[in-house]
């Protein structure tokens, strides 16, 4: 059995077939919106769904990509452009983040497990 | 303040204009105030290019530069205010109105006159000068009024067969008159060219129905009957009738002003001036047309514009001279290219003359050189002056090979690559030679042509130096190791128009495909719409098909427009702008069950916002059950066709301009761009639908309609120009086909078409030979790509409705499909609500949630 504690902190969301490569999924976990991704190689990432450059709860419409070897997510309101891998806003296309925002998104830890895609809020935090 | 100096400018012409603009960019201090006083009732303005008057430009469209220098806050225009006396010992001006403008410093800048012999019946009505935009207009109602009186093509003569009359005869045939020029010496344009030239320019101009009459003298214009214009009596005793006459025998200068306040005057007139554009009274000076400057007045805008630039470099201390007139000149004159230019006449001791003439195809090639055949010294082009803009640069240098490949047809010898001494002028407007060029490119780090024209000026007025300017920027660039790069982004080296012809040729179609062979990575926000537009646009499958939804940029991907929060705008199509009533009570219906904010479009539809994307898919079910479709609002695609309301219900309508508008929505619909693309019909020449303003604008004549192209609002506004006149419905069709298709495939990303329209080669007279001549040979290839188009119209989102699987992707959450956006926050304003601000936020009092409401099924 895994300790209780743990277990309010690991949600499942969805299963992992109901994601499609490079769409983004937006998630209410626990009254947090997370945005998710299935990229290209597999890999599931989860990000917050705030864009902190306009204060709107949209990074899981934007669109995926590459800068260099980094996945990234582009934000559809003023587009500028993360990291799917640290959450580190590489393009601020010369905006600042709206304030009581961090220019970054806080990235999640994603496990796909039996199918089911699970997030661990806690951790991140 | 109290050091200021105040500068006032008599005169408001385009040398006044040039001086405003270079004091106001140099001096940075803002050591002078400048007062200009215009006679005429409008800013300084293009008079180059006065003809294009005829040609569909308006009267703003010859503006000179950017109308915020009249809004300088040191920079006073008076418009209608003529000077009238200058007072020298008070050092003060009185203008028409009896306003005294004291001054620091004067400078004359009053220009000519046109100038008509005393030939009797010059005061008949239907006599005219080509000088002002208020004398090209007073020619044009002229013109138009007796035609429809004489119900017969007006008869046309210009007296004086120099620049300006050529340029008369185009403007009278332009109007839809004949018209004769009527020259006293023996050949036209006797100041720049010479026998053979002109031999080679009357037929030229002839072949283009303009008739020409050399070496005869006009002796009297006698009235008609009714007391019009009506005939020319000449000095051979020969008669010839007419309804109108220009005369252009050239100008005089202003003198006048400068002659009252006691200036000295030449003896051909003109306000004498030293080389630093000074008068005897060091308060005084005078540039442009009126200066007599090296003991004569020049009548050419460039050492106008130079005179303008050291009067200013004076004033601020500088130790600019006058280098000597250029008096080069390129022209198009109906169409007929004539250059001039150095030592045309080969008046240099010892200079030789090389010429080439081919009467059939029209053209006679002149080049001056130095005894030993090496250094250029001047040349007459006609009927091919493709030579001009790299030939009149080397004026003084070596010419480099063989001097005959720049006389014989361009590409019949390869001509020689001379690399432009630094001092050589490449812009003789602007006086900007190719060291400032290149300066600009490696110093300045311009690395654009836009860029260096802004920086440089450079091809900003008549813009014949462009080709060069653009060589030598590119072979600039090049050395600098600095490529011009067209790439679309990190993951494309391409531009959006080769990647377009590499995904058509390639026949690939899918993003995976197309970045693995063209590209590399795995694509941004930039490339991946873009091949998503791409593969809209040629195959015209749905954008939110296998693979392609996660390509598509924010508003296409769902299919509405998002807004700042986060939700959605509705725009159903109303094509023309015409609604059935029951759509817009289920509008209406729509927006209340909703909790939708509604307004009205410019596009004359209506918009819906504050949809959540859940709810995307209800909302339209509604709208296309009842016979509305996508209206594409968020597309770059064909948005609308607006539309007057044409021959049906209004007085003054002509034609059917909503019919016109609906066939024109209905053809384009769903069609993916570069850019988005508004089109517009007015049912008659009033343009009460703002036609111009458009991508594409329709309006109706008494024939048919004209369609004018490359017309935007927005950030850069342009008035489109006209592509065709008088055409039946099914021409306007085929030319609209056409001019979408192909700037569809060649323009760049999210460029718009009155750019697109600019930058390409050539510019619209070249586009209109691929689409009208088939230059190219694609029109066949355009016509069957739009037609393929038409055919496989469907309603996106009655495709998506039917399309459990696509459907998917309208949900909020994915763990909690039904659930809105719990940050969601309206307030209420004038009845409906919007989206609340971060203070609002905090005051929770004052929200509304997010309607729960949901479907009436």
């Amino acid at each position: 059995m895994t300790p209780a504690s743990a277990i309010a902190t690991r949600t499942v969301v969805c299963a992992y077939d109901d994601l499609t490569p490079d769409l983004g999924v937006a998630a209410l976990v626990g009254g947090v919106q997370v945005a998710l991704f299935r990229l290209d190689d597999g890999s599931v990432r989860a990000v917050q769904n705030l864009d902190p450059f306009s204060d709107a709860h949209v990074m899981s419409r934007g669109i995926t990509g590459s800068r260099g070897d980094v996945p990234t997510i582009a934000s559809p309101i003023y587009k500028q452009v993360f990291s799917l891998i640290t959450g580190e806003c590489l393009v601020t296309m010369d905006k600042q983040p709206r304030a009581g925002h961090a220019a970054d998104l806080a990235v999640y830890p994603v496990t796909v497990d039996n199918g089911q895609v699970i997030i661990d809020l806690v951790s991140a935090a | 303040m109290t050091d200021t100096q105040k500068i006032v400018v008599v005169g408001g012409g385009m040398v006044a204009h040039r001086f405003t603009e270079a004091m106001r960019a140099r001096d940075t201090d803002g050591r002078y105030s400048v007062t200009v006083l215009a006679e005429e009732p409008r800013a300084p303005y293009d008079r180059v290019a006065l003809t294009s008057y005829f040609t569909g430009k308006d009267p703003e469209d010859l503006a000179l530069g950017d109308p915020a220098l009249w809004e300088d806050g040191l920079v006073t225009l008076r418009r209608d205010a003529k000077a009238v006396a200058i007072d020298r010992d008070a050092r003060e001006v009185t203008d028409a109105h009896g306003v005294v403008h004291p001054y620091d410093h004067l400078i004359m800048a009053t220009g000519s006159y046109a100038w008509s012999p005393p030939v009797k019946g010059a005061d008949l009505p239907g006599v005219f000068v080509y000088r002002t935009i208020d004398d090209v207009a007073a020619l044009r109602i002229y013109v138009e009024r007796r035609r429809k009186e004489l119900g017969r093509s007006v008869r046309g003569a210009v007296i004086g067969g120099g620049l300006l009359g050529l340029e008369a005869a185009g403007a009278l045939q332009e109007l839809g008159a004949t018209s004769t020029v009527i020259q006293f010496s023996d050949r036209l344009m006797n100041l720049q060219v010479d026998e053979g030239g002109g031999q080679a320019l009357s037929r030229l101009i002839e072949n283009l129905g303009v008739k020409v009459r050399c070496n005869t003298a006009t002796e009297a214009i006698r009235p008609d009957k009714h007391g019009h214009v009506g005939s020319l009596k000449f000095a051979d005793k020969g008669e010839q009738l007419v309804d109108v006459v220009v005369f252009a025998t050239g100008v005089r200068p202003r003198d006048e002003l400068g002659r009252d306040a006691g200036l000295t005057i030449g003896k051909r007139g003109g306000i004498v001036v030293d080389d630093t554009c000074l008068t005897e009274d060091p308060a005084v000076s005078a540039i442009g047309e009126v200066a007599c400057i090296q003991g004569a007045c020049i009548g050419l805008i460039a050492p106008g514009n130079t005179m303008a630039e050291i009067a200013v470099d004076r004033l601020l201390g500088g130790e600019a001279t006058f280098p000597g007139a250029d008096t080069a000149a390129k022209l198009k004159l109906l169409g007929v290219d004539v250059a001039s230019f150095g030592d045309a006449f080969a008046t240099t001791p010892g200079a030789l003359e090389l010429t080439y003439a081919d009467p059939v195809a029209g053209v006679y090639k002149k080049l001056v050189v130095t005894d030993d055949a090496r250094t250029l010294l001047g040349g007459i082009l006609v009927g091919d002056a493709s030579a001009y803009a790299s030939l009149r640069p080397l004026v003084g240098s070596a010419l480099g090979g063989d001097p005959a490949a720049w006389l014989l047809p361009e590409g019949s010898i390869e001509r020689p690559n001379v690399e432009l001494p630094d001092e050589a002028g490449v812009c003789s407007c602007n006086n900007v030679s190719a060291g400032a060029i290149r300066h600009a490119v490696t110093e300045q780090g311009c690395h654009e042509l836009g860029e260096v024209k802004a920086c440089t000026k450079a091809g900003t007025s008549c813009g014949s130096c462009l080709p060069l300017v653009k060589k030598i920027v590119g072979s600039e660039l090049e050395k600098s190791g600095i490529e011009l790069s067209n790439a679309l982004c990190e993951h494309f080296d391409m531009s959006r128009a080769q990647l377009f012809n590499a995904i058509q040729v390639s026949e690939l179609q899918t993003f995976s495909e197309i970045i693995e062979r063209f590209g590399t990575g795995r694509g941004c926000d930039i490339c991946k719409p873009t091949v998503g537009s791409i593969l809209a646009s040629i195959y015209n499958q749905h954008v939110l098909a296998a693979d392609r939804a996660a390509l598509q940029d924010t508003n296409d991907r769902v299919m509405a427009n998002m807004q700042k929060d986060g939700t959605y705008s509705v725009v159903p199509r109303v094509p023309g702008g015409e609604i059935l009533p029951e759509h817009l009570i289920l509008i209406g219906q729509i927006a209340q069950d909703y909790g939708l904010y509604t307004k009205i479009t410019g596009g004359q539809r209506i918009d819906m916002f504050g949809a959540r994307l859940e709810q995307l898919p209800q909302i339209w079910q509604r709208l296309v059950d009842a016979g509305m479709e996508s209206g594409h609002a968020y597309g770059k695609s064909l948005r609308t066709v607006k539309s007057c309301v044409g021959s049906d219900w209004c007085r003054y309508g002509v034609q059917d301009s909503v019919g016109m508008a609906i066939a024109l929505e209905l053809r384009y619909r769903g069609l993916r761009s570069p850019h988005k693309l508004k089109l517009g019909v007015s049912g008659c020449a009033r343009e009460c639908a703002e036609a111009r303003g458009k991508d594409v604008g329709v309006i109706a004549t008494d024939h048919g309609w004209n369609v004018y192209v490359g017309g935007n609002g927005g950030f850069t506004p342009r008035h489109a120009q006209l592509l065709v006149e008088d055409v039946d419905d099914e021409t306007v069709f085929k030319v609209i086909d056409r001019y979408l298709m192909y700037y569809i495939r060649t323009a760049d990303r999210l460029q718009r078409t009155a750019p697109w329209q600019e930058d390409h080669e050539g510019g619209l007279e070249a586009i209109k030979a691929v689409i009208m001549d088939d230059s190219l040979g694609i029109c066949d290839d355009l016509d069957a790509h739009m037609a393929r188009h038409i055919d496989s119209y469907e309603d996106e989102w009655k495709a998506v409705l039917n399309d459990p699987e696509r459907l998917r992707q309208f949900t909020s959450f994915v763990n909690a499909p039904d659930d809105p956006d719990p940050s969601l926050a309206y307030v209420e304003q004038r009845g409906q609500r919007r989206p609340a601000t971060e203070s609002e936020r905090r005051d929770t009092a004052v929200l509304i949630a997010p309607t729960r409401l949901e479907v009436r099924s």
